[in-house]
């Protein structure tokens, strides 16, 4: 393609400083990039085609013929990464395909399926307790991101890895440079480096100590590793992925969540006074926020037709799931939030085999979390005009810097 | 007619979406997370969960004949 007509695309994801939190993309934004199927061009330089509607984005994350790997040639990246800046890839099994992506995957199904979730629930129950009691202790006023938000998922996974909570300023600092698209390459790259090395250090202490220790990184260094079925620096590699995607992105529909409700109090008290419908109500609000905004990124490695488009071999493709999640052939009046809706089509952990392995953990959080929030802390309000608040706009998981609240 | 389903575990990527839909059908195995039935042929009552679990199912895992 000739620069002029690179530069005629539009760029995606787009830039909108001002966006109000609570809506992906403004009216003009969804005019650009609502195809069905749109071809844009990314921060890279590079072009893919982007995918907008809830049957298509299903049909592509459930294809075969599109990969997740992003070191293929042509895999369109959201942002320019250093040379080696992945540094070692073993163990990170959201960008591997087929085969090789499911013999890790199958090591970790049975830890997080519904059952076991519902098993560890008292233990989430007492977590969110003590985060309250922090926050009721904090203020009023006080910023919700920082004492309730992002400790709440932040503590849980820990318990469940064996990673000591102390620790949360070093890998909460280094999640959040792997995740955001403005972070310069060389950062992104140490820090990596630094995560891996932590956990590198963590597991060969579980390994070493053959201990007795009940969580998941010993049970997998017990089973699989003993075992000679998995190596060392695999199991690393999926702790990594695991602490990343454990707590960045509950936090974020914590924060979101909370201050979409606040918006509406009648919402707010609906929490409290009519808890069973509360399973809903986090479908609603996943499917509202959707907070992996800039897409799910895959590259075509057969010819495909997705929704009256050819994409060729070589090409890359974004599927998009906040416009998905707001297709109207799929929910009526998508632009409304309707707690009472029957949202469990909603696309916010994905489709196809990468879907979301974390999801039953995700949903007993949010439910947790907001119907207890609802329940001590009655009388909340957000005390920031929504323009003043800081969003990660550069994040590839969206969320909210801070909410200043009080009660 | 009677509603008959398939599962199949290669498939399966272990989403728990299934047993989330209708649990009275569907379960995960202990030891790998993979999908499990319970009926072949469920009650007709449980007939439209059914379906809708195999709509949502994300690797395409549910068949229904
Ligand atoms: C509301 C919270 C969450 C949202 C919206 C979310 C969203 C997603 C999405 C969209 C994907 C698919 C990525 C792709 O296909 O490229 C994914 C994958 C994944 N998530 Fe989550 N997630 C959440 C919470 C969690 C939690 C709590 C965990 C912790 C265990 C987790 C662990 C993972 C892992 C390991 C994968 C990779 C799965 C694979 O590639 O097979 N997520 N998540
Ligand atoms: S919904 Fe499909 S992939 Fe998920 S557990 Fe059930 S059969 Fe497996």
């Amino acid at each position: 393609m000739t620069p002029a007509a690179l530069t005629d695309l539009p760029l995606w994801p787009p830039l909108n400083l001002t966006r109000d939190p609570l809506v992906p993309l403004d009216a003009g934004e969804r005019r650009r990039f609502v195809g069905p199927v749109t071809r844009v061009r990314l921060p890279t330089d590079a072009t893919a085609w982007l995918v907008t509607r809830h049957a298509d984005v299903r049909q592509l994350l459930r294809h075969p013929g599109f990969s997740a790997d992003l070191t293929r040639p042509g895999f369109p990246l959201l942002r320019r990464l250093a040379p080696g800046a992945l540094g070692d890839r073993r163990g990170g099994f959201i960008r591997m395909d087929g085969a090789e992506h499911a013999r890790l995957r199958r090591m970790l199904t049975a830890e997080f399926m519904i059952k076991n979730v519902r098993r560890i629930e008292p233990l989430i129950r007492q977590t969110v307790d003590r985060t309250l009691d922090d926050l009721r202790d904090a203020g009023p006023p006080a910023d919700l991101v920082t004492t309730f938000a992002l400790p709440l998922p932040s503590m849980v996974i820990c318990h469940l890895l064996g990673v000591p909570y102390a620790d949360h300023d070093f890998f909460q600092e280094r999640s959040r440079t792997l995740i955001d698209r403005d972070a310069p390459p060389e950062r992104v790259r140490r820090h990596v480096q630094e995560l891996r090395d932590y956990l590198q250090r963590l597991v060969e202490a579980k390994v070493a100590a053959g201990d007795r220790t009940d969580d998941l990184l010993s049970r997998l260094a017990r089973d699989r590793v003993d075992t000679g079925e998995l190596a060392v620096d695999e199991l690393v590699g999926m702790a990594v992925l695991l602490l990343i995607a454990g707590h960045e992105t509950t936090a974020n529909m914590i924060g979101l969540s909370t201050l979409l409700l606040l918006r509406h109090p009648a919402r707010y008290a609906a929490l409290r006074d009519d808890p069973g419908n509360a399973d809903a109500l986090v479908e609603e609000l996943l499917r509202y926020l959707t907070i992996v905004r800039t897409g799910l990124p895959r590259l075509a490695t057969e010819d495909v037709e997705i929704g009256g488009q050819l994409i060729r071999a070589g090409e890359g493709v974004i599927a998009v799931l906040s416009t998905a999640n707001r297709d109207p052939a799929v929910f009526d009046r998508p632009e409304e939030f309707d707690p009472y809706r029957a949202a469990q089509q909603q696309l916010a952990f994905g489709f196809g085999v990468h879907q979301c392995i974390g999801q039953p953990l995700a949903r007993a959080e949010l439910r947790i979390a907001l119907v207890e929030l609802a329940r001590r802390f009655p009388r909340l309000r957000v005390t920031a005009t929504a323009g003043r608040l800081p969003t990660r706009h550069s994040s590839i998981v969206y969320g909210l810097g801070e909410l200043p609240v009080t009660w | 007619m009677r509603l008959r389903v398939r599962v199949d575990r290669d498939r399966c990527c272990g989403s728990g979406n299934c047993v989330l839909t209708a649990p009275e059908v569907f379960d995960q195995d202990d030891a790998d997370g993979l999908v499990l039935l319970r009926f072949t042929a469920p009650p007709p009552e449980v007939g439209e969960r059914v379906r809708r679990a195999a709509d949502l199912c994300p690797a395409g895992a549910i068949s229904l004949d």
